[in-house]
């Protein structure tokens, strides 16, 4: 057993775990932010996608004992009360989604890829970005559209939203 | 996942002596040590993390010589704007690893201390001419990668840095696995004042292996029409599902070909 201390979505939290309990699982289980989702389990699907210091990794391959110290961003962490996250408002928009089970990782993998991308997106870059997410209903192009048009918006304004949510 | 104790090392020192404890095994980023434990493939008793040592940490280009600590990042070796300038190839090598949350965590310690035989640093390596530092000693690539997931690393020996001169040429070409974006071939060819070098990885039975005929053939004329007549035996290649034995010797030589013509371009 370890103690683990995080930072998550701006509060500090900390818990007692075991050694090998998974990122995903201190999330979702001592934490109760079940937004982030385990699909394949095996580093492949990206539903799992959070942020650890400012980087969009893969919770279900690290250990919650890992991450001890770090600031980490989940998919509850973006929205601004009841506000959406431009990147959220985007998938909406577009309908970027269909059942929603991966729409958490596509999220947060895609505000990574707008905070480390500030020249701006292309459609070829971002399907290339989104190499470690995998959708299984829409066929990405909706996805693909909707990053595409919230990078524009996020350039054109709220810079200090893409950065939070870096 | 089997039980575990984790344990994060303050210095390599202290990582040399947590590796002390039972049966305990060295992470960094993670990123195939982890997955094999979630199976059950490994269980370690111990886990001593090196991946926050920052004398581990970032990329040093210093003339023509550049050292890569180990615990450096894939996304950070492959947007390290030193290297670059220094060595674009192997910069271009790291970006093609995994998907980018893969690359935000593995690193270049752990990938080649497990010498997957799919591996792309392993080729890199070889066909630089690298030398892998360790908490102990200096290793010759040539001497390091030994076989399938086996290298010279011996008991509580810590991977702490590669380097190597930069060569005037190089490039490295890949046919991705697309669904484990490991290499079924991957051919990196470097062209130096040591002359010509070409490392294959993905096809060999034994892992990764410097091609005798691809670098005999561009000594004379390091140019892509210099392999027009080459013909790689599939002997000694492996044979899987994905690729048969003479579907990657053919591959040997077409991703050869194009490592040369991009090391040209």
């Amino acid at each position: 057993m370890s103690d683990v201390s995080l930072t998550v979505n701006g509060k500090r939290v900390s818990g007692s775990t075991e050694d090998r309990t998974l990122l995903v699982h201190f999330l979702r289980e001592h934490l109760g932010l079940t937004g982030t989702h385990v699909g394949c389990d095996t580093s492949q699907c990206g539903a799992c996608v959070v942020h650890v210091d400012g980087r969009a990794v893969k919770s279900c391959t690290m250990l919650a004992v890992q991450a001890s110290g770090s600031t980490i961003v989940t998919i509850e962490g973006l929205a601004n009360g009841a506000e959406l996250h431009p990147v959220q408002a985007a998938f909406k928009e577009h309908h970027g989604l269909q059942c929603g089970f991966c729409t958490p990782g596509m999220i947060m993998a895609a505000t990574d890829m707008i905070a480390h991308h500030p020249e701006g997106l292309d459609e070829a870059t971002v399907r290339a970005e989104l190499d470690g997410n995998i959708c299984r209903c829409t066929g990405y192009h909706n996805i693909v559209k909707a990053i595409l048009a919230a990078s524009q918006a996020m350039s054109k304004g709220s810079k200090g939203r893409a950065k939070q949510a870096a | 996942m089997y039980s575990v104790n984790y344990h994060r090392a303050s210095s390599v020192a202290d990582a040399a002596k947590q590796l002390k404890n039972g049966d305990a095994k060295l992470l960094s980023g993670g990123m195939t040590l982890i997955p094999a434990m979630k199976t059950r493939l490994a269980a370690p008793s111990d886990l001593v993390d090196v991946s926050r040592l920052k004398e581990l940490q970032g990329v040093k280009v210093s003339g023509k010589t550049v050292t890569i600590g180990a615990a450096t990042t894939h996304y950070d070796v492959s947007t390290d704007e030193k290297l670059k300038k220094a060595c674009p190839a192997l910069a271009h090598l790291a970006s093609l690893i995994g998907d980018p949350a893969v690359r935000y965590k593995g690193t270049i310690g752990g990938s080649i201390a497990n010498n997957d035989p799919a591996a792309d640093y392993p080729a890199a390596l070889l066909a630089l001419g690298a030398t892998i530092v360790t908490n102990k000693r200096e290793i010759a690539a040539e001497k390091f990668f030994k076989g399938l997931f086996e290298t010279a690393l011996k008991e509580g020996e810590i991977i702490t840095a590669v380097t190597f001169t930069a060569p005037a040429k190089a490039a490295y070409q890949k046919f991705r696995n697309p669904a484990s974006r490991y290499a079924i071939v991957g051919v990196f060819v470097t062209k130096g004042k040591d002359g010509v070098r070409a490392a294959v990885t993905g096809a060999g039975e034994d892992g990764v292996f410097r091609s005798k005929e691809i670098e005999a053939a561009l000594a004379k004329n390091f140019d892509a029409s210099a392999l027009d007549a080459l013909k790689v035996s599939a002997k000694g290649l492996m044979g899987d599902l994905h690729a048969s034995a003479d579907y990657r010797a053919n591959l040997i030589a077409v991703m050869a070909k194009r490592a040369v013509a991009a090391a040209n371009a």
